[in-house]
């Protein structure tokens, strides 16, 4: 059916003040605060050892995180959609937990089984209130991602082309490595990109677990907290800009994947 | 023998093998369903009588009553306001469209204290526009809208765009105006979707932590959200009763989400 | 009856329509026949409103009908795919015209029974679309469509969709379900025995024009030109004329106008007989090429199998070929 003028002009216009009041101007104000003493002041803000320290500390802990996570993913996925095994319903429903969790729900489980105390308490490294705790609690959130892109895909591609890579002598590996992962590529690739902006956004769990200890276990997201308790607020949002822009980066590489996911 | 003949003896090639279920399960249960145990198990620690009286201390309660309201209407909200704009996504045609529906994935990818700050800056202490809503409870629905602003319109969307424009026409050949045609053919075809875009929007919204937790104030019997004071219950060393209140949370989302699937086989009942 | 004038319509650069024009005469079952792209269904949504043409008008019942929207031109309308509300049963989907009209619930429960009866599907009301097979979806269209009592039934290759079979059943149940209830109806179809088993008139039509219009015997006789021949049936090439394989007579002797030619081989299709022949060249005319470009000279003829028995044809042998002369257009 086709809309009439009024009714299309109405509803575009409720459409877009609505995102333009909740999520446009909001950001676009950040920015603006951001740069409004110049970008001088901005860089300065970002290249405080705390900061770079922050930094990479955020980095690290997504680089461990992502790919540990897509190997999870992908192997999961197959499992999804090629095995048969009774439970697959349950592997299916546990996959979506993270989504279902408090992020400070995630800090504490970690704490209760690694913490002083905790069911795994006396290992022989620090968990809490160290790096290794960042990232079990990122590995945790990031969980789903892969997983949830690449199984459909799997599941509409289907293992015709397997098969005839069987047939014409491809053992398993070869034929998972030559057919399957380039059937897959774009669907890991989005996925990728979803639990890189998820791990690198992750505040909650790592709020929990981490003991904000500056230059040591203090993320980004965790500098940003800081900088603003401590009435840094030019500095808070130094940092925000910096994380923003790594989200729209994000948003970047999604619209640009999207549509070779279709293709595929 | 050649690898052709082994591969074709044993499980066809393509067919996962024992390795791929083992580790998913391994690493599933390791991370995430280990941790989970804990809350659950730990919670009653301290015995029943702890775990009750954390649960039903007039804080806990405010905190749990406060949060699932301002939920359900950030949910109804954007059940509303979701439909519309996947609405305007599908079937309107305007310069810019593309960058708008981009940006509608901007929650996800932005960090939830970012997102905090954004909202702080322009409806706090310092709105050029001169609003100030900071630590009320209408700051707390803002940052839920914020974040939970994809759900619906992401769910609503595919299933617009697959609708079957002929049930329109057949509709309108048969004499129903625009507004009978969405009412009785598009809106009942949308409605699953909705409320599988729902139900992700309330679960992550009874959870959301790090875009409340600038803007709320944190006001104990005011606006003080669940995850702060579980939160505040681990900060004080109480980490007993936060897995308390952690469970009731914990089953909440896990009810929703049982929902979610329940859900989607019933939407999809008349499908063919 | 419904008029169409002088009607254009063009997708961007490409025309669908150009320049038609055509009489629908009431309470006649006319069909739309032409290849994909021909532009009969654009033609019939223009009808039924779901279009709009760039220039010419619609007169519908004496009323124009080119700016009225569809929901107001009283017509009925059958999709390929059923367009079947999915979300509703059986009874709500045929009485779904009826109620937003406001009639009252005992007149719209009688209807629908009735109609359902009429179609097929009595018992069926409390079923769901998704429980019903392609062609008892079609017939609850064509329910849902009749129960309004439409001054227009039109119907877009509704049978395209379903097995042969069906296809021919319900095409010829809707032939008699045209007799019983006499409304004019429209049909777009690219199957020309569909057309021809049930139409009154047929349009034929062909890259966004209408070619000829008549009763199927009419076209299939006296075509107007190689599209329409071509279109309504087979084709033979002899000489500088087409006709129609059954118009080509074989004898043993020669005769009054007829050319030698070579058997290269008879098929046996049930009761009819096709053969393959080698025409010999005569007067050292140029040979054209066969429509079906079977090469240069050879032809197809169709005879009976009785005829064949008579004749005795074996490859190789020699016989003479006449055309009857009663469906003949230039090559």
């Amino acid at each position: 059916m086709t809309v009439d003028r009024p009714w299309r002009i109405g509803l575009r216009s409720f459409a877009l003040g609505y995102l333009a009041l909740l999520l446009i101007v909001p950001i676009g104000l950040v920015f603006f605060r951001t740069f409004e003493h110049g970008v001088g002041a901005v860089w300065e803000s970002i290249t405080t050892p705390a900061a770079v320290s922050a930094f990479w500390l955020t980095i690290t802990v997504t680089a461990i995180a992502v790919p540990l996570n897509t190997v999870f993913g992908v192997l999961c996925a197959l499992a999804l959609a090629r095995g048969r095994f009774r439970g697959k319903a349950i592997l299916d429903a546990m996959i979506d937990l993270p989504f279902a969790i408090s992020p400070v729900v995630v800090g504490l489980a970690l704490i209760l089984v690694y913490g002083r105390g905790g069911w795994l308490g006396d290992l022989p490294f620090q968990v809490i209130f160290a790096v290794p705790g960042i990232v079990l609690a990122t590995v945790f959130i990031s969980v789903p991602f892969v997983v949830r892109e690449v199984t459909p895909v799997l599941r509409e591609v289907g293992d015709d082309q397997e098969q005839a890579a069987s047939t014409l002598g491809a053992s398993r590996w070869q034929s998972f490595w030559r057919v399957t992962l380039p059937s897959i590529r774009w669907g890991v690739a989005y996925g990728v990109v979803l639990s890189v902006a998820r791990c690198i956004g992750e505040f909650g769990a790592v709020s929990v677990v981490s003991g904000k200890i500056s230059g040591e276990t203090e993320t980004l997201t965790l500098l940003v907290e800081k900088r603003f308790q401590n009435f840094d607020i030019a500095g808070a949002y130094a940092a925000s800009a910096l994380l923003a822009f790594i989200a729209l980066g994000t948003l970047l590489a999604m619209t640009r994947i999207n549509p070779r996911r279709e293709d595929a | 023998m050649t690898t052709a003949a082994l591969s074709l003896r044993g499980r066809p090639a393509g067919r996962p093998g024992v390795l791929a279920l083992g580790v998913s399960t391994l690493w599933l249960s390791v991370i995430v369903l280990l941790p989970l145990a804990a809350v659950v198990v730990r919670s009653t620690d301290g015995g029943w009588d702890t775990f009750w009286s954390a649960i039903s201390s007039r804080q806990a309660v405010a905190a749990l009553r406060f949060t699932i309201g301002v939920s359900l209407v950030a949910t109804l909200v954007n059940v509303v306001t979701g439909t519309l704009i996947a609405w305007v996504l599908v079937r309107d045609h305007f310069r810019g469209k593309s960058l708008v529906n981009a940006l509608i994935d901007l929650p996800f990818a932005l960090p939830t204290i970012v997102a905090g700050l954004t909202l702080l800056a322009l409806y706090g202490p310092t709105s050029p526009l001169g609003i100030d809503v900071a630590y009320t409870q209408f700051a707390v629905l803002l940052a839920l809208l914020f974040v939970t602003l994809p759900f619906v319109i992401r769910s609503v969307q595919p299933v617009l765009m697959e609708l079957d424009r002929e049930m329109e026409e057949a509709a309108l050949s048969l004499g129903a105006s625009n507004g009978t045609v969405f009412r009785r053919v598009i809106l009942p075809n949308l409605v699953p979707a909705m409320l599988g875009g729902a139900a992700l929007a309330f679960a992550r919204a009874v959870g959301e932590f790090g875009s409340i937790v600038l803007i709320s104030g944190n006001i104990p019997f005011d606006t003080q959200v669940a995850s702060m004071f579980i939160f505040k219950q681990i900060e004080s060393d109480n980490p007993i009763g936060a897995a308390a209140i952690s469970v009731v949370l914990l089953m909440l989302s896990l009810l929703i989400l049982f929902g979610i699937r329940a859900l989607g086989r019933w939407g999809a009942r008349h499908d063919r | 009856m419904i008029a169409v004038r002088d009607v254009r319509k063009s997708f961007g650069e490409f025309v669908a329509l150009d320049d038609v024009s055509l009489e629908i005469p009431d309470g006649s079952l006319t069909s739309l026949l032409g290849p994909s792209g021909s532009g009969k269904s654009t033609l019939l949504r223009i009808i039924a409103g779901l279009e709009q043409p760039d220039t010419g008008t619609v007169v519908i019942h004496g009323d124009d009908a080119t700016r009225v929207p569809p929901q107001r031109r009283g017509i009925g309308f059958v999709f390929q795919h059923y367009a079947a509300f999915k979300h509703m049963t059986v009874r709500d989907n045929v009485a779904f015209g009826m109620k937003i009209r406001k009639q009252p619930k005992d007149r719209i429960t009688a209807r629908v029974d009735e109609l359902l009866e009429v179609v097929g599907l009595s018992g069926y009301q409390k079923r769901y679309p998704n429980q019903l097979s392609g062609g008892q979806r079609q017939r609850m269209a064509l329910a849902r469509a009749l129960a309004v009592e439409p001054r227009v039934l039109l119907l877009d290759e509704p049978f395209g969709a379903l097995d042969a079979k069906v296809r021919a059943e319900l095409r010829e149940w809707l032939r008699r379900l045209h007799d019983e209830v006499h409304v004019t109806t429209v049909l777009v179809t690219h199957d020309q025995e569909e057309a021809m088993a049930i139409s009154d008139h047929i349009a034929v039509m062909d890259h966004g024009r209408i070619e000829q219009v008549g009763a199927p015997r009419e076209l299939y006789d006296r075509p107007a030109n190689r599209f329409v021949m071509g279109f309504l049936g087979p084709v033979s090439q002899v000489g500088e004329q087409l006709v129609r394989p059954h118009d080509i007579e074989i004898s043993l002797a020669p005769g009054e106008g007829a050319r030698q030619a070579e058997v290269t081989r008879v098929v046996h299709l049930g009761f009819e007989v096709r053969v393959e022949l080698l025409l010999e060249a005569s007067d050292g005319e140029a040979r054209g090429d066969e429509p079906a470009g079977r090469g240069r000279g050879s032809v197809s003829a169709q005879i009976t199998r009785h005829e064949a028995e008579q004749l005795e044809l074996v490859e190789g042998g020699v016989v003479w070929v006449r055309t009857t002369g009663r469906t003949a257009v230039p090559a």
